[in-house]
């Protein structure tokens, strides 16, 4: 029974690992991320913008933590993803993994820039300033120059598969630092910030908050599959456009584009 | 195995050795930025004793990220590298040589100078002792990660700014961690736990780095 079940995952793999698979059966679950995503950032953002209680001590400023935690959240997921199918790509030669690799990170970076930018509209009215050298803040920064190195290489070297595997390592290295820099960064912050701009204590955050924060996580993590995917699908395309079945797929799609 | 270490050490020691300016550029550019700072900003006793550390750590970490070039450069040029990658002996043997090396020539002068940045920044005695600690434990991390750096750039033509980009936030605990030992040994505060830090960053690298260094130049080179 468990080596039937073994077997039929291992088959799944591979015939996912296969870009012909791949760009099938990613098609068809695009759009159920997609929608799924949509209804969920929408309800999470009535949710949390309308009926969700207004915090004691922040008012009505606090609600951008449903977009500011979420994709906070992902960032560091993204990363985390970027890393994953970078040993995979290296360790079973799977193209596929490369290929979700380099596609996760420019919304990776999108995502750490708009946690960035929402925690500086966010410290604004909080702290009084737009910018504050808080560790997660200096933390996040520091993730999005990660980001910008890994994108930087990728762009740099011509030959993708050599970018992929460069790419790879760097990301591996990166999640390996990743804890030694956020930590670090912890412990500088707590000795270097004085009273003067005290990040305020966070109350455990009650159920009606949660729900609209889990609904936008959820929300954001399906538009994150359905985002990489289609760009692995534009991938995959260019990757092996000289194959027949992208010649079919692609002599297909734009004759019923014209007919 | 020990021996084909030690070759390649006395073969790049000797190499540097030639090239005088690979030793003395990153010198100069160290003692140039730290100038610079006291010019830009005062020369004020108090304001310079309070930034010094950690003027003093970023310019050795730019000055050690500048030198990285000739780590890997000239063999890559010339296909010295591909025969290492041929060679039946452990490429992250050879890769560690070479970045003990490059520490030679370029962290370990600036520990020698770095007393007398210290005294020009009026840092205190116990402060410029700490320093060259920090340095001490500090130097070779940033030729361990750059090495790293370095072997994904190598094949590039344009490298240069890439590898900033690439090493530079991986400093950043080195950083912290070293200017603050000297901040806090200036105040008179105990800076056992920076050092020991540092000291387990130091092995950390040195297990891995010359691995990862090694995983990165077979894709350069492919």
């Amino acid at each position: 029974m468990i080596k039937a079940i073994i077997a039929f995952l291992v088959k799944v793999f591979y015939q996912l690992a296969s870009p012909k698979h791949f760009y099938r059966i990613a098609g068809k679950l695009i759009p159920w991320f997609g929608w799924f995503a949509a209804v969920l950032l929408i309800a999470g953002s009535i949710d949390g913008l309308f009926i969700a209680p207004v915090d004691y001590q922040q008012g009505d400023s606090y609600r951008i933590i449903f977009i500011h935690v979420p994709a906070a959240w992902m960032s560091m997921f993204i990363y985390m993803v970027m890393a994953t199918s970078g040993a995979i790509a290296l360790i079973w030669k799977i193209k596929l993994a490369d290929v979700i690799a380099s596609s996760s990170a420019p919304i990776g970076a999108a995502f750490t820039f708009l946690a960035l930018v929402t925690g500086s509209i966010w410290g604004k009215p909080m702290w009084g300033t737009w910018w504050v050298w808080d560790a997660r803040l200096t933390s996040e920064l520091i993730l999005l120059f990660l980001y910008l190195g890994y994108m930087a290489l990728e762009s740099a070297i011509e030959d993708p598969r050599a970018a992929a595997r460069a790419c790879a390592i760097l990301a591996i290295v990166g999640v390996v630092n990743i804890p030694i820099i956020h930590y670090s960064v912890e412990w500088w912050n707590t000795l270097h910030q004085g009273a003067t701009v005290s990040k305020m204590d966070k109350p455990s955050i009650h159920l009606s908050m949660l729900i609209p924060l889990l609904l936008m996580a959820v929300g954001f993590k399906l538009y994150y599959a359905a985002a990489v995917l289609s760009r692995a699908r534009n991938k995959v395309l260019l990757t092996e456009q000289n194959r027949t079945w992208v010649k079919e797929v692609v002599g297909l799609e734009s004759g019923v584009k014209h007919g | 195995m020990f021996k084909v270490f030690l070759s390649l050490i006395k073969r790049d020691l000797r190499l540097a050795f030639r090239h005088k300016s690979e030793i003395l550029n990153p010198l100069f550019f160290f003692v140039i930025v730290v100038t610079l700072f006291p010019l830009g900003i005062s020369p004020d006793k108090q304001i310079l004793a309070e930034i010094g550390p950690g003027i003093i750590w970023v310019a050795a970490l730019l000055a050690s990220m500048l030198s990285l070039e000739s780590l890997f450069r000239s063999d890559f040029d010339d296909g010295t590298l591909e025969f290492m990658l041929l060679s039946e002996y452990p490429l992250s043997i050879m890769v560690l040589a070479k970045i003990v090396v490059h520490w030679l020539i370029t962290g370990f002068p600036i520990i020698i100078i770095s007393p007398l940045l210290g005294t020009v920044m009026f840092l205190s005695n116990d402060a410029i002792t700490t320093l060259m600690i920090t340095l001490l434990l500090g130097t070779p991390i940033l030729s361990l990660i750059g090495a790293i750096g370095m072997a994904l750039v190598v094949a590039l033509k344009r490298g240069g700014m890439l590898l900033s980009l690439l090493v530079l936030p991986l400093y950043i605990p080195v950083l912290i961690f070293s200017s603050n030992a000297v901040g806090s040994s200036m105040a008179g505060l105990a800076i056992s736990g920076q050092l020991y830090f540092l000291a387990a960053f130091m092995v950390f690298c040195l297990t891995l780095a010359p691995i990862a260094t090694s995983a990165a130049l077979r894709v350069s080179l492919e």
